[in-house]
């Protein structure tokens, strides 16, 4: 494989990142909340479009119609129930909380469902590509999985930019009482988030089950790591950001993988921590007393 | 004419007395009593079987590596999810000096100093990150260990490799040596645990844990007290790891670094009581009965676990051990101070102070809403 | 004898004893309020009035509690004992949010707004929630001049004055009838506080009634039609800023010698010495 062929998947599954990491951006942007069961939650999300699948008979491509609304719904409950009380609590108290869901969540599909891989079978789909010249060579599905991730990422923005609960997620992330001042249930508008970030992760977590395939234990293994990563290396408080730090994420790894493959996530993982000795607040964030 | 006080002291304008325990005789008895344990549980390997003896190894591997979780979340307010790189490195550190001829029991001190050297670099790198950030960051720091280790096909490279040294031995001497190295190591984990809070740098972490801006501005070296638990966190999950190969005699790097051991020790540390001595004690034995009872569930137990450390997390803070200390006022390891106004006799039961609330925890315990809560305890009436 | 119109509050005594019956419902007030910021106690037994059309400036040292009772007021801080009604309804324990439809607004100290948002977003928030009213975004525009040519900037690139005149804004848009304004002046050069202390009469003429909480006394007293000063959580003085002497309220706001003072002896009239 050449060079630039390595950087153009890098690019494509960079978009597939940068959808990983909004939701928790956003939720860490708008409630301080950093979700450590974020990964498990893509997971799941896989695991209920495989049933979804299989007593709907829908066409995997479709199964988020239904898995991404029962998602949202359920991070709104989630949010309001759960990780409200933690937030009540302290920053302590929601970490081991969501610690604590995340290796429930685990232990859970283990139970349920063994520790086999699964991945959502959309037959020839994965392996349809087209040439650009003799040696890059690019599969219909990463550019479409791209595209996806870029309008939902542009659709997040403007969202949040002119909408009216837009306007008050932006208010709240920036002044939770002022907000409270002028009339905002907090906890309403944090539910709200909390739903859109669930959303997108489980859109994530089915484009994910189409090009590789996720375990029980994907969700730490792999998903969680490179969400915060994309994170990290963007930096908190832009999509932008965010998807630039999923490209860069993608291409730093379609690098190592050209160097060494068993040293693909180790790259992403070396410069991650390199980042954060260096500039934690990444790319577009402002040095913060966080 | 004297303005109104905020906050109020005892009353009366009496001397306050300060004692570390609540009555000479009680910390002699507490202290005979100790001594008593120790001794029962040392004679074991004569009295008990060996199926009894190695389940304990594993209660004291666990009991030592919640005691250091602890140190580092309910003391010092760092949040690691990545411990389970000082276990794996203790491990394979005992592996590596066995390799060259070292014996293994010999080697264990070794590479738990090994461990706390590595700790400082790693320090290095995590300590300017806050909660989250820094929870990843020792996550990720595990994962590269793991994945660096796995490099070495001398090692074992993914599969792991057996303990070689400790082959020569009686396997009867060998379960009893075991378990008494790993009843030494959870002593001194303990010991250096109730050291370290009685001492200066105890003051710190106390202070951190109950308000860490205030301690800051009054001059604590924060980021020096949380240095220092840090590497001896590291030093102690090291021995735990060199303890995991030397009872199972072998070792494979997914099960040394797994993410499990740090999902064991957080959730033993909340159920039992974050933020006091007693509770990752209490903690661990409850998680070994709940085992025995639910092995047969496979994952189920960690599935119960994690639940009930969630609902703890959120409605009981202090944990079971809070829930008894409060109920009965007992302390077992006297890391906090007893006040009461000179001329009184020492409050050897629960006795409101004049002019208090009624008794309540000594001071220097764990606040009401555990670590983080924003309302600390009112140790002294009001 | 204290002069006429002026009441001190002595500790034995409740203040609504001492202060002469005003006419009518009160629009808001605080029963016997008493306030904790964990052990510390912010507030003891405090109470006051506010009738329609008042300016009811609250004075009193730093640390005297005036925050404190204004952020209770708001429902952003729960009291230990005590109530508050606001047109005879008991708020005491609703939410913010609640209080907002209810009527109350608060200005909060340090003006808090959204900082990434813009002007216009920044009103477009607090009209969100909105009571039905005289007051809107436009009129906002009218009150402050300069605001409708900037109002696509973001709150964070303005002055302070700027800032305050928005965070106004942003609480009346809300239509309140009563308007809580905390230490106005913090941070601000004096002609700016001048200029935006300016804005109040017509913010009365609206219907708005105000309390406010203000530092610097020689302005509350140029705007206030009553007065109320705190000292370490205690009312010292209560009354019509007409009758009462300078002298009498710097010994209310700084509790010295020769007035009741909280936490004392039991006699109004001490000792210098002590």
């Amino acid at each position: 494989m050449s060079w630039v062929n390595a950087i153009i998947q890098g690019i494509l599954i960079g978009g597939l990142y940068a959808l990983f990491a909004c939701g928790l951006s956003l939720m860490f942007g708008v409630m301080k909340v950093i979700n450590l069961a974020h990964g498990d939650l893509a997971v799941v999300a896989g695991y209920l479009a495989v049933g979804v699948i299989a007593v709907t008979h829908i066409p995997a491509v479709w199964s988020f119609i239904l898995v991404v609304p029962i998602f949202a719904v359920a991070g709104y409950v989630l949010q309001r129930t759960l990780i409200q009380a933690s937030l009540n609590r302290g920053v302590l108290t929601t970490l081991l909380v969501t610690f604590g869901l995340s290796v429930v969540i685990e232990n859970a599909l283990l139970q349920f469902f063994s520790a086999n891989s699964h991945s959502l079978g959309i037959g020839h789909l994965v392996s349809d590509s087209f040439s650009i010249g003799p040696q890059i060579s690019i599969a219909y599905l990463l550019v479409a999985i791209f595209v996806v991730a870029v309008v939902v990422l542009l659709g997040l923005q403007y969202f949040l930019s002119l909408s009216r609960h837009g306007r008050l997620i932006r208010a709240v992330a920036d002044d939770r009482e002022a907000a409270q001042l002028s009339g905002v249930d907090y906890r309403h508008i944090f539910g709200i988030a909390a739903g859109i970030a669930f959303a997108t992760v489980a859109l994530a977590g089915i484009a994910w089950g189409m090009v590789s395939t996720f375990a029980p234990t994907t969700g730490t293994d792999t998903l969680l790591l490179f969400a915060f990563e994309a994170v990290v290396i963007g930096g908190l408080g832009s999509l932008w950001g965010t998807l630039a730090g999923g490209i860069i994420l993608g291409v730093v790894q379609q690098i190592g993988a050209q160097i060494n493959s068993a040293d693909q996530f180790l790259a992403g993982q070396l410069v991650f921590l390199v980042l954060l000795v260096i500039r934690p607040q990444g790319l577009t964030g402002q040095r913060s007393t966080t | 004419m004297t303005a109104a006080q905020p906050v109020t002291a005892p009353a009366s304008q009496d001397h306050v007395r300060v004692s570390r325990s609540r009555h000479r005789l009680v910390s002699v008895l507490a202290g005979l009593a100790g001594l008593v344990v120790l001794v029962v549980f040392g004679a074991l390997p004569y009295i008990a079987f060996s199926g009894t003896t190695n389940l304990l190894v594993n209660v004291f591997i666990l009991m030592a590596m919640a005691t250091m979780w602890n140190l580092l979340a309910g003391y010092a307010g760092l949040v690691s999810v990545g411990q389970q790189a000082f276990i794996g490195l203790g491990a394979y550190f005992v592996l590596i000096l066995a390799m060259h001829g070292t014996n293994p029991f010999l080697a264990l001190p070794l590479a738990a100093i090994g461990c706390g050297v590595i700790g400082l670099p790693v320090w290095w790198i995590v300590s300017r990150l806050r909660s989250g950030y820094f929870a990843i960051a020792t996550w990720v720091v595990a994962s590269v260990c793991e994945a660096l280790i796995i490099r070495f096909p001398s090692l074992g490279g993914g599969t792991g490799a057996p303990l070689p040294g400790l082959g020569s031995l009686d396997p009867t001497l060998l379960t009893a040596y075991t378990y008494w190295v790993s009843l030494a190591v959870l002593v001194v984990v303990l010991a250096a645990a109730y050291l370290i809070l009685r001492s200066r740098v105890g003051l710190v972490l106390t202070a951190i844990r109950d308000d860490e801006i205030g301690a800051r501005s009054v001059g604590a070296r924060v980021w020096r007290a949380r240095q220092f638990v840090f590497v001896v966190a590291a030093i102690g999950c090291g021995a735990a790891g060199g303890l995991l190969i030397i009872s199972q005699l072998n070792v494979q790097p997914t099960s040394a670094f797994a993410v499990q051991w740090s999902a064991e020790m957080i959730f033993v540390t909340i159920i039992g009581g974050i933020g006091t001595i007693e509770g990752p004690i209490l903690g661990t034995i409850l998680f070994f009965v709940l085992q025995e009872n639910l092995s047969s569930y496979g994952a189920w137990y960690l599935i119960v676990l994690g639940l009930v450390a969630i609902a703890v997390a959120i409605w009981a803070r202090r944990g079971l051990w809070g829930l008894i200390a409060d109920r009965w006022n007992i302390r077992i390891f006297p890391v906090g101070y007893y006040l009461w106004p000179e001329g009184q006799a020492r409050p050897l039961l629960r006795r409101p102070l004049r002019g208090a609330r009624s008794g309540g925890p000594p001071a220097g315990s764990p606040p009401a809403g555990g670590p983080g809560a924003a309302e600390p305890a009112d140790p002294a009436g009001g | 004898m204290p002069p006429a119109g002026a009441e001190v509050s002595s500790p034995d005594q409740p203040a609504a004893d001492q202060v002469p019956e005003r006419a009518g419902t009160p629009l808001l007030e605080v029963r016997t309020l008493t306030a904790h910021h964990g052990q510390l106690r912010a507030l003891t037994d405090v109470s006051l009035s506010v009738f329609p059309g008042d300016v009811y400036a609250i004075i009193g040292a730093n640390g005297a509690g005036k925050s404190t009772l204004l952020r209770t007021i708001a429902g952003l801080h729960r009291p230990t004992t005590g109530s508050i009604l606001l047109d005879g309804a008991d708020v005491t324990g609703q939410r913010p949010e609640r209080r907002l439809a209810a009527g109350i607004a608060m200005v909060p100290e340090g003006r808090r707004l959204f900082g990434s948002l813009t002007v216009e977003e920044n009103l477009q928030v607090g009209s969100s929630y909105a009571r039905p009213g005289p007051w809107n975004i436009e009129r906002v525009y009218e009150l402050f001049s300069w605001m409708r040519d900037r109002r696509g900037q973001r709150a964070a690139q303005l002055s302070g004055g700027e800032q305050q005149s928005v965070a106004i804004g942003r609480a009346l848009v809300a239509n309140p009838r009563v308007l809580l304004l905390d230490e106005l002046s913090l941070g601000l050069a004096p002609l700016i506080v001048r200029r935006i202390y300016g804005t109040l009469p017509g913010l009365l003429a609206a219907g708005v009634t105000v309390l406010l909480v203000e530092q610097d006394v020689s302005q509350a007293l140029r705007v206030a039609t009553r007065i109320h000063c705190l000292l370490e959580g205690r009312t010292t003085l209560e009354g019509s800023p007409e009758g009462v002497s300078p002298q009498r309220i710097e010994s209310a706001y700084f509790g010295l010698a020769g007035v009741a003072s909280p936490g004392g002896g039991p006699s109004a009239h001490q000792e210098p010495s002590s």
